[in-house]
């Protein structure tokens, strides 16, 4: 079995996100770049433990990112992984995203495609649902648990308000949230392994992104905090109904 | 031409996100001339989904299966995919749940159709079809152009309050040729959060950290909840400790919600959590400690010993129910 792993790079979590250019620019100066949580905790690690356990032959990772998004996937190669791929080109937009991946995955035998729930910078979750679409595969969304038999996979999900567990068969697109493993730290032979094993540079396909970002925003400050007295519940609730008007 | 909705259900009985995904649907279709046309699937009766007409569905596509009353993405898909055709739809609006995030976006790679996915916002159509949608966890917004000519959009939920009117819808059914293949994911079991209200689109929210102590005390937040008629979340080393399902876990890396009212018990604010709540339109926070970086994003602040406190607000809470 050849597992893909698809991975990108984020701004850290405890980041102040600001914009430039007249608020058009996520303002980049000064911010660390992270392996997306989901990916680096949940799908690669599963990934590299199924290879581990024998079910899995092959681990690759891959991005559509530019050269500045090598220091992280140099990251994720310390953890395992084969080889990582980086296709060239803008993370623009989902639509392009996914249909870079799948032109590069088509054809290479990849039997399941691991990636995160969503990105924790523009938050789509939808590259793997494009990619099932894509690839003709298979999709479970959500995943918080990740069994294998032969060749059909245990997944349990989230739906909404619980979740469920479902079989399917191979070949298949999972997206992966907490459960699904536990996070490992880079050891020092990882490090020195991962600057051997291969990052290859493919450029992008001919693939017309279908949506722009036009300006950001940030939210509304809030006005300061009203404090009530901890034995004036009543207060709270009035407050709550003819203020807020949330209840 | 239509804007097509995907609408879900429980038992037969519309979920209100949906009934937020139609309006929303309505608002597009007459800012473009056209119609709502509701895209139902499973069991549900035709008084229920003639009803959608209230909130501005023309037309009910209704595909009956008895594998189509559990959610199955690839069926979903082929079903969505069979209306959009023969309506010939220019918006397709899903909702921004599981369900619409395992569906929009199959669709969309398959129309070639921009997606936007978590709209707050209508689109502008002065500059093209300009959505406005969540971005980095809830610390920002993004406003996105969809310059293809079919546009898919999914909608948070408890965006925009569903205002019931007249109208009713009329009912088709939609025949789908379902291959093998569109079934090949099997349910196997189903575990329902014990709260009645899904978490991801409640109205309320009434969410433990740490400093509840431990899940023997978490009756006290679940009583409030229950007074409330809320649902229960949590912060993430709470999950962690499995005191509560992961489920529960909002954040960064947990879920991210938006609902009318977010009480926080004995949660510190970590910039992680918060990035996950602060869209929520009004924030209590009840805390011991003064320094709690949770109060400076709160509207409503209460200090003082949570065990102690909670208590008295449901008791406040059910004094109001009685005089109200
Ligand atoms: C990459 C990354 C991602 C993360 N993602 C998330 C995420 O998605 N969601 C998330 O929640 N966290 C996330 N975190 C963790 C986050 O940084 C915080 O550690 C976490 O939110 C703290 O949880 P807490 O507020 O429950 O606990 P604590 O920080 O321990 O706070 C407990 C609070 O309870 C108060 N308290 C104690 N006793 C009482 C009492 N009797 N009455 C009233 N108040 C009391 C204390 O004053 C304190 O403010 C993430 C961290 C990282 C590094
Ligand atoms: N630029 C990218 N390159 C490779 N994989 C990506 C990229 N962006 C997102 N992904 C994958 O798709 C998942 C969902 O991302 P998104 O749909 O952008 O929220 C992420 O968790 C990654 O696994």
């Amino acid at each position: 079995m050849k597992i893909l792993v698809c991975i990108c790079p984020v701004p850290d979590t405890t980041t102040k996100i600001a914009f430039s250019d007249n608020n058009t620019k996520f303002n980049a100066q000064g911010v660390t770049f992270i392996l997306n949580p989901y990916d680096e905790w949940y799908a690669l690690v599963r990934a590299l433990e199924l290879k581990e356990a024998g079910t899995a032959t092959a681990v690759h990772l891959v991005t559509v990112g530019k050269a500045d998004a090598e220091p992280v996937i140099r990251k994720a190669l310390a953890l395992g992984g084969d080889e990582a791929v980086r296709i060239d080109a803008d993370s623009s937009e989902p639509y392009f995203v996914a249909a870079q991946i799948a032109e590069y995955a088509k054809g290479q035998g990849y039997d399941l495609v691991l990636c995160g729930k969503e990105s924790i910078d523009y938050n789509n979750g939808s590259i793997g649902a494009m990619l099932a679409e894509l690839l003709d595969m298979n999709y479970l969304g959500f995943a918080a648990k990740i069994d294998v038999a032969g060749n059909v996979f245990t997944v349990t999900r989230e739906i909404d308000g619980g979740e469920e567990t479902d079989t399917c068969p191979l070949p298949l697109v999972i997206s992966c949230q907490k459960g699904v493993s536990e996070a490992r730290i880079p050891n020092m032979r990882g490090i020195m392994a991962a600057r051997t094993r291969p990052l290859k540079v493919v450029p992008p396909a001919g693939i017309e992104p279908l949506t722009t970002i036009v300006s950001y925003e940030m939210p509304p400050a809030k006005s300061g905090v009203k404090m009530i007295a901890a034995d004036n519940m009543d207060e709270l609730v009035a407050l709550l109904h003819s203020e807020a008007k949330v209840i | 031409m239509s804007v097509l909705v995907l609408v879900e259900h429980t038992n037969g009985v519309f979920k209100k996100k949906s009934l937020e995904a139609i309006q929303y649907g309505a608002h597009i279709a007459k800012e473009t001339g056209t119609s709502v046309t509701a895209v139902a699937m499973g069991n549900c009766g035709n008084d229920a989904m003639q009803a959608l007409g209230q909130y501005g569905a023309t037309k009910v596509l209704h595909t009956t299966d008895a594998r189509l009353d559990n959610f199955n993405s690839n069926a979903y898909t082929r079903v969505m995919l069979a209306a959009a055709q023969k309506e010939g739809a220019k918006v397709i609006v899903g909702l921004h749940d599981t369900t619409g995030r395992a569906v929009t976006p199959r669709l969309a790679a398959r129309l070639k159709a921009g997606l936007v996915a978590g709209a707050v916002g209508y689109p502008d159509l002065s500059k093209g079809f300009v959505v406005k949608k969540n971005v980095f966890s809830g610390k920002a917004f993004a406003f996105v152009n969809i310059t293809s000519d079919v546009k898919v959009i999914t909608l948070m939920p408890n965006t925009f309050a569903p205002v019931k009117g007249e109208g009713t819808a009329t009912v088709e059914s939609l025949d789908v040729a379902f291959g093998a293949a569109d079934f090949s994911v099997q349910l196997k079991a189903v575990e329902k959060a014990t709260g009645s209200v899904p978490l991801s689109d409640a109205e309320l929210v009434v969410s433990g950290g740490r400093g509840m102590k431990g899940p023997e005390n978490w009756h006290i937040l679940e009583d409030l909840a229950k007074e409330l008629g809320a649902a229960t979340a949590c912060s993430r080393p709470v999950a962690d400790s499995h005191w509560r399902p992961h489920f529960e876990h909002v954040g960064q890396t947990g879920g991210t919600i938006r609902p009318n009212l977010y009480i926080a018990i004995g949660i510190s604010g970590a910039i992680q959590h918060l990035a996950g709540v602060n869209g929520s339109k009004t924030i209590v926070v009840i805390n011991k400690d003064p320094e709690a970086p949770f109060f400076s994003a709160a509207n409503y602040g209460v200090l003082g010993d949570a065990m102690e406190i909670v208590p008295r607000l449901t008791e406040a809470v059910k004094k109001f129910k009685a005089n109200h």
